[in-house]
Order: structure tokens, then sequence, then C-alpha cells
């Protein structure tokens, strides 16, 4: 395997460790931004990266040595680098959401997201390529490039958040943070090894956030451990005045995670995941993982959610219609690209908008307009929002049975590039696993499991809404088990 | 056509229907989903806008509270209240002056269903007009398409102010009676505190839709959009009627469409027809969780209600004044700023001579003063102004046209004075009431005029106002004219 990178292998150490060191003077943020930086540019083969932030984060590094100098501390993640999806608002390089549409896009606001983490030293020092305004699930929606798996330079490491998720197993910064709207942090996570959550909606502020399906949006992190998970998400989850959807933390905190005695826990394994065309290598990864659970003692129970095999149906088409409405912004009126050579308004926008957007966001854009349009509404969106309610309220009955729900992450392991590319239809059934715990607006997690044929495979461990303490505390003791 | 509009009617057998949708800029300090300042009215272009108006990436829009709270006042002002429940959906346009190319609005859960509104026509009698529904939306930005450029402007400052949607039901069958609506709704838009409503500055648009008809069913209809004042509503309804009756009997057809009207030549005229109407695609917004509001919230805002029109004409209604004179009254409360004339009415209504006079003197005296821009008192000067020169002259102290000067005199000037009976005096307004001075100016009028006064004597009472008339000459305007006239007729022996 050309490029090959061994999983376990990190080059950092885990974040808390980091920033603890920053604080105590025995690490400098300048070197470990040089270290990014320099881990970036050794590894530009894999595509990961849109751009980089040098100026900006060595200048944040100097600011928080010396404010550590200066005897303060720097904050919880005091000079910790990190990679942002290139969706997200930041200061110091273009946001594009890899489309043509933005490039060259300026933000003259950040994201919640990236303020918070700033103000406890986080520093970004990329923006991550992606499956264009996160529509995907292999980066090969991206406007620019397509990135590689760290694991095999010939295949995806899933999407759309897979810059982020191959950055992270390339050490180019302990942590990345990816958006997931039908399992853009989880599929990639599963692809590549890493830990990927998906906090439970409305626990991330989504402002400043290339929005894709307002709602099902999540912004979460990609990690090497669930321990550094937890660590990031703790810093920036949260209500914000900005974001009306979003909703209190828990109480609790998410770090300092009890090792959990799985005794007396009761996880449900989803019949209906093992009944799709699961591929027999992650069959077997995932089982095999489910009875090291039943080993230290989890009871496992069978659980049937008979409205999941829809919940495909219903993503590809509320989610659609939210994007055709969220994308009605880039208009080439006031910012993004702008038809140069438009005679008159309708000119100007259509050649903006067929000019800007790629393929798949068209394709988007017009399966949205159609099940929104009138005639159609009632046939479409409306059925399509009564069965998520129904899907919604099987897994509610589910958590009253069971405190977690376990499955695989993805049918296949990382596929080939240009695998799936001529038929939209077969990328669309890669996120056949991930839709119904986002529609459902659930907390989810993908621990690395095991590999098949070399390649990784996760875990997707599942809770009720706001259960996400205790699902961290789940994955902590998941990823132990299955080292 | 020959004759009024209602003979042409009359002759051709047609009524007309009418229903009215009003958009209230609501005054919220910040914009319905942003905490961009709303005031646009004399800022420089696209000074008000801030990320969300602007449309940027990634950017949410924020419920403002207040408009909610503006809203639901709103609901009582139109006979309902606030739902418990609404919700915004997203309505698809393309224009340069929608930044997010949808507007936020409320579809089919609107924070106002049902109401109705009373109306006065100018003949006295009075009207009830439905109102079906009023619901929230985000305005759009301002365009402008200078004459021969090949470019047009795009002003944001407008963009994302909160309006108010009042659809009425069609209950009107007139001019008059659809000018009397968009008017009420004014009044009650101001006595409620709701908007600034000026017309001027476009708080306040009338959408006019009109169909005429021979028989029970309605006709098709034409809506005129984007009225700002009631005289344009007047005009557009009569002009729509008389077209579309014209249009059938010459055997031609109406077309649903939305018209504009034209102010300086005074005809509406065709903007799009029904063929060019857009596929909205309402969903609910995603953005925006729904509004719910407890029993405890409606409550209070209905506690803090002030008093409506409807209500202050019931209070005046026993003070004798004509339907005019009472509605010049309720227009010149909310016309002028720092003004506040009927709380003192209604603090006196016990006294009804001081609650007529406090009312005729607003009407005749104070409002023509405010018109032409003298007033310069605020709100609680001008109440002290008016209730001492009030005492002045009901204690003998102010001739009737002393009063009127010395009231011009107050509010006019930058300081009310401290003691106003002083100022009246050394302005020389004070009337002479010793009977005893007077009684000697009468006595040397009477010896001046033996001719008038022997007309009064033989009945002539033509003559009294003639001698007292002289009096007040000879006291130079000081002497009480009426007890000057009581003393002329008992020195003639009356």
């Amino acid at each position: 395997m050309a490029g090959a990178v061994a999983v376990k292998d990190r080059q950092w150490l885990p974040i808390a460790e980091i920033a603890t060191q920053v604080n105590a003077g025995g690490l400098k943020a300048v070197d470990l931004v040089e270290q990014s930086l320099r881990t970036i540019a050794d590894k530009a083969e894999y595509q990961a990266i849109i751009a980089t932030l040098d100026d900006a984060a060595r200048a944040r590094a100097v600011a928080i040595d010396a404010q550590v100098a200066a005897g303060k501390s720097a904050g919880r993640l005091a000079g910790v680098p990190f990679i942002a999806k290139d969706n997200y608002l930041v200061f110091g390089a273009d946001t594009t959401a890899a489309s043509n549409i933005l490039r060259g896009f300026q933000a003259p606001y950040q994201s919640t997201v990236i303020n918070r983490l700033e103000a406890e030293g986080a520093i970004c020092v990329a923006k991550a390529n992606l499956d264009a305004f996160a529509h995907g699930g292999s980066t090969e929606n991206s406007d620019f490039f397509t990135t590689k798996n760290p694991h095999d330079l010939t295949r995806v490491p899933g999407g759309s958040s897979g810059g982020s998720a191959a950055a992270v197993i390339l050490d180019m910064a302990p942590f990345a943070l990816g958006t997931d709207t039908g399992g853009s942090i989880r599929q990639p996570a599963s692809f590549v090894g890493a830990v990927g959550f998906k906090p439970t909606y409305g626990t991330t502020s989504r402002s400043g956030v290339v929005a894709m399906a307002s709602s099902t949006d999540v912004m979460g992190p990609l990690t090497r451990s669930v321990d550094d998970a937890a660590l990031v998400y703790d810093v920036f989850a949260g209500p914000d005045l900005l974001d009306s959807t979003t909703i209190e933390r828990d109480s609790a905190g998410y770090t300092d995670l009890a090792a959990r005695d799985l005794h007396g826990v009761k996880i449900g394994v989803i019949k209906e995941y093992f009944e799709a065309s699961l591929d027999a290598g992650v069959r077997s990864v995932i089982e095999n993982g489910i009875a090291k659970l039943k080993a230290a003692g989890a009871e496992i129970i069978d659980v049937s959610l008979p409205s999941l095999p829809l919940a495909l149906a219903v993503y590809y088409i509320v989610v659609p219609a939210e994007i055709s409405s969220n994308l009605s912004r880039y208009d080439g009126q006031r910012y993004g690209y702008s038809n140069p050579d438009a005679k008159n308004l309708e000119d100007s926008y259509s050649g903006a908008r067929g000019r800007g957007f790629g393929k798949e966001a068209k394709r988007r854009i017009m399966i949205g307009t159609y099940v929104l349009s009138s005639g159609y509404y009632d046939a479409y969106y409306k059925k399509a929002q009564t069965v998520r309610t129904k899907l919604v309220n099987e897994f509610a009955e589910a958590f009253t049975q069971v405190d977690f729900l376990v499955g695989p992450t993805a049918p296949t392991t990382a596929f080939k590039i240009g695998e799936n590319t001529a038929d939209p239809l077969q990328m669309y059934l890669a996120d056949v696993m991930t839709v119904g715990p986002s529609l459902a607006g659930l907390t989810a997690i993908v621990v690395p499991t095991g590999l098949s044929d070399g390649l990784p495979v996760g875990m997707q461990l599942m809770a009720a809404q706001r259960a996400d303490r205790a699902l961290l505390e789940l994955a902590k003791c998941a990823e132990e088990l299955f080292v | 056509m020959t004759g009024t509009l209602a003979d042409f009617m009359q002759q051709t057998g047609y009524t007309a229907t009418i229903g009215i949708e009003c958009h209230v800029q609501l005054k919220t300090a910040t914009k319905l989903f942003s905490g961009a300042n709303n005031d646009a009215r004399e800022a420089p272009p696209n000074t008000l806008v801030n990320h969300i108006d602007f449309g940027l990436p990634g950017a949410l829009p924020v419920l403002n509270k207040e408009a909610i709270h503006l809203a639901s006042k709103a609901g009582f002002a139109l006979g309902s209240g606030p739902q418990k429940f609404s919700k915004f959906d997203r309505k698809h346009y393309f224009y340069p002056d929608l930044p997010f190319g949808y507007q936020i609005t409320q579809f089919d859960e609107p924070i106002i269903l049902g109401g109705s509104v009373r109306i006065e026509l100018e003949d006295g009698s009075q009207k009830t007009i439905g109102i079906t529904r009023a619901h929230l939306e985000a305005d759009a930005g301002k365009s402008t398409h200078p004459a021969g450029a090949d470019y047009s402007l795009v002003d944001l400052n407008r963009a994302g102010t909160p309006l108010l949607e009042i659809v009425s039901e069609p209950d009107m069958h007139t001019a008059q009676e659809a000018r009397a609506y968009a008017h009420e709704l004014y009044l009650r838009m101001k006595y409620a505190d709701v908007s600034d409503a000026n017309l001027y500055y476009g708080n306040m648009r009338f959408d006019v839709n009109v169909s005429v008809s021979k028989t029970d069913q309605m006709g098709t209809r034409t809506e005129t959009k984007n009225l700002n004042s009631f005289k344009a509503v007047e005009k557009v309804v009569e002009y729509e009627i008389k077209r579309q009756i014209e249009v059938l009997e010459d055997g031609g057809t109406i077309v649903q469409e939305t018209r504009g009207w034209d102010d300086t030549k005074f005809v509406t005229f065709s903007q799009r027809t029904k063929e060019d109407a857009h596929d909205y695609r309402y969903f609910p917004d995603p953005d925006l969780p729904p509004v719910t509001l407890t029993d405890e919230y409606i409550e209070q805002v209905r506690a803090e209600m002030p008093t409506m029109p409807s209500e202050w004409r019931e209070r005046l209604s026993g003070l004798g004044l004509s339907q005019r004179q009472i509605e010049t009254l309720l227009d010149a409360e909310v016309e002028f700023e720092g003004v506040s004339f009927l709380p003192l009415i209604e603090a006196n209504l016990s006294d009804t001579d001081l609650a007529r006079f406090i009312a005729n003197w607003n009407v005749n005296v104070f409002t023509p003063f405010v018109r032409e821009g003298v007033m310069k008192l605020g709100k609680a000067d001008h109440l002290r102004a008016e209730v001492e020169t009030y005492n002045l002259l009901k204690a003998n102290k102010l001739s009737s046209t002393n009063a009127k000067q010395l009231f011009a005199d107050l509010i006019a000037s930058d300081h009310l004075p401290e003691d106003i009976e002083k100022f009246a005096e050394d302005k020389g307004y004070i009337q002479q009431s010793d009977e005893g001075a007077i009684l000697a100016i009468v006595d040397q009028v009477l010896a001046d005029n033996p001719k008038a006064a022997e007309d009064v004597k033989n009945g002539e009472m033509k003559a009294i106002g003639f001698l007292t008339g002289q009096v007040m000459k000879a006291s130079q305007g000081k002497a009480n004219p009426g007890l000057a006239q009581q003393l002329i007729k008992k020195q003639l022996g009356l």
C-alpha cells in the first residue's frame, strides 16, 4: 500500500497533555504550529488541505507563548493546532466550502465554534478539503481536488469531512473539525480509522458554518481518541445567541469521563443495519466488536427499527429541500463568483449559479426545488417529514428498552476513487447507516474497531438526544476494548 | 361615465368587493432577525446591515422578541390577540434586494388569526371589517433603477425590518370604506404604539384588491400594490371599479393581475399577470423554532394595551362633539410628536363643560397651531399651558381672543413661563373684570353713542354688539366683554 500510515502511531500527545505542557512552558505553541505546517507540507500528496493559515497561525502562536511567558494560562487548548473543514468561516484564509462559487471568499466574521476554540488557545492552521458544500461521501465532489485515503492513495477518505479525517490520521494536527449532516463526520472516521463524533443536534452552534441542511447540520471533532474528542467538544458545545436551534449543555460537562463498567448496560444491535447489503469484512469487524462489548459485561439486545430502511429516502428528500433553499443566497450579487459576462439580471443569476455550482450541488438544488414545488410538496416533502417523525418515535421507543444502539457506520470500507462517481445513487447508499441518527437528531460516535483487508472499520455507537456524555463514556470504554 | 361613481354603478348594476392587505413596519430597535439598527429613515444606504442582513454564508436568523411583543399588541388592537403557537416559513424568489434568496414569513400558522375593526364613515355610519389574519415577515431591501443607467442600486438598510401584514376580509364595497379602513388601521397601529406608522417613510403600505360583479358571485380581482396614502387607496378603488366595469361592459374580461398606481396620472397599470406568478416553495424555516406564547405572556400584553380609538370614541361620545371633531382629536393625538391631550380630556370627563372646552380648543385652536409648526413645548408643558390658559379663561381673566393669543405665545416659546398669569398680564392679555372700572367706560360709551343706545332700548339688539365693541376698544381690549354687555343692558334699564 503506497503511502500507508499505521493507524495507531500517533505523532501528537493527547490534547489535554499538549495544553498542559504549553501552559507550563514545556512546549511552545510556535513549535507546535511549525510541526503542523511541516507535516501538512510533507504530506501534500494526500490533498487533504485547501489552504494553510501560515501567518495568522504563527502570529497566534507567538501571542499564546507570550501569554504563558507573562504567567497567564492560555486556556484548555493552549497552543493546540487544529484544522477546520473549509465550510467553517475562519479569519486568515479563504472560506470556500470547496466550491467554485465561493472561491476567494474571505469571511468577515468567524463561526462560533472557531471563536470558542480560539478563546481556549487553540490555533487553526489549515482548512481541509470536503465535497463541495458538504454534498457527498468521498471528497470527489470537491470542486478543487479529491483527498486520498491515508491508508491507500487509490481510495477515498470518505466524506464529506474527508480532508479533516485524513488530516488527523496524517498527523497534520491533533484534531480537525468536521460537519455532519447525514454522516459526514462518521463515515470518513470509519474509512480512515479516526474517532468521529456527531453530537446531539442543537448542542453545537451552526453560526458561521456554511449551511447544508439546517435541521440536521451538526459540528463535531475528528480525533485520534475519545478523550480528545470529548475535550474539544466540551470547549465548543452549548447554547449560542446566534443560533436559535441551540440547546443547553449537559451540566456535568463532557470531560473527565468515567471508566464505565459495562455490566448492566443494555446495548441494542440494530437489526436493519445487518440486513442491508453489508460488506462481509465490515460485518465481521463489527460483530467482533459487539462480542467484545458483550464479553465486557454489556447486555446485547436485538432491536428492530422498521422505518429505518426508509431513512435514506426521507433524507434525500428533506435534505435537498433544505439545501435548495440554503444555497439560494449564493447568487453572485454580493460576494462569491459573479458572472462577468452578464447582460441582464437573469444572466447574472444563471451565470453565477450555472458556472459556480458543481454537478452535485445542482443535482440537489433540482431535487430540493422539485420536492418543494406546488403540487409535489405533499407527496414528497410533507410525506417525508411524516416518516421522519415515525422514525424519531421508533428511536425514542428503542431508547426506552436499551441505553445505546450500535451498528456499522457504512456498508463498506473506503472505496476506490472513481468507483461510485458514475452512479450518484450508489454514492448516496454509502450514507444508509448514518442518515437515520441524523434525521432523529441523536448523538452518535464512530470508534475505530478493526481492519478489513487492511482498511479501517469503525463501529457507530448511538444514544438518545442529549445523552452525549454517556455516549462518550461508552465510546471510551469501547475504544479500549477494540485496541 | 357621467355623474358620480355610485350613479354609474347603479346604472350598470355592479357592486364592488374590496379587500386590503396592509404592511406595517414595527418600531423595534433592531431588525426582525438581526441586531442591526431598524431605523432606516435617514441612514445612508447599506449602513444598517450586518452579516445576517447581508446573507453571508453561515448567517442564521435570530428572532427579535420585541417584534413578537409588538405583533401581540397589534393583535389586540385588531380585536383578537396573538396565537399561542405560530411559526416561520421561507418564501423563495430571487431578487437582488432579497439576500437569502427567500423571505422569512409566516405561511400557514401566523401570529394573528381573526379579528375585526370597526370603521367610521363620513356620513356618520359605522361598519365592521373582518380581519382574516396578520403575519410577521422580514422586509426586503430597497432597489432603485436610475433612469438611463445600465445598473440598479440596492440598499439593504430596510432588509430585515419587521413587517406585520394585515389581511382583511373582502368586506368593503366602496372607496370611502376602503379609505376609512386604511385610516382606522393607521390609528390603531399608532395608538397601540407598535409602529411609527409614518406613511411618508413607507411605514405603512397598502395592497388593494378590487373586483366587481353583477351577481352574488365575486368577479375576478386585481391587486394594486404598494400604496402609501389613504388618498391613493381611495383613488385606486375608484379607478379600478370604474375601469373594471367599463372593460366588462365593453365585452372584455378582467385579468387576475398585479397592478401599480401612478400617483401623478392617477391611473393604475398592469405589472404582472397570474401566469407570471412565482411558485414560492414555502416550507417551515428550519433555522427558527416555532413561537410558543404562554397564557401569562398573552395576558400580560393584554393588560398593557393602551386605550384604542374605538374606546376613545365611546368615552368622548357624551360631550356633544361632532363625529368630525372626535376624529380630528383622534388624528391630532397621534399626528404630532410629543402631544397628548386625550388623557387631559378624559381626566375631566366628569366636568362635561370643561372636557368639551378642551376638545373644542384642541380641534379649533391647538391643532391648527401645531400644523403650522409653531409648537415648541413638550408634552408636560403643553398640558400645563392648556390647563392654565383654560383656568384664566374660566375665571374671566381672559377673553377668548386673548386666550388664543396667550396660548399661541406659550406654545411657541422655548421655555414655558413659571407664572403664566403674570406672563399674560405683562403681555396685556388679562381682561378687566372690575365692575366699577368697566362701568365708568360703559357710561362714557353710552354718552358718546346716544343713537345706538336708543336703538338698543327699542329692541334692536344688533346695536348692543356695537356698543360692547366700543367698550372693548376704549378699554384696549382688557374689559371682559360679557360683563361689559351686562352693564350696558343694566344702564339702559333692560
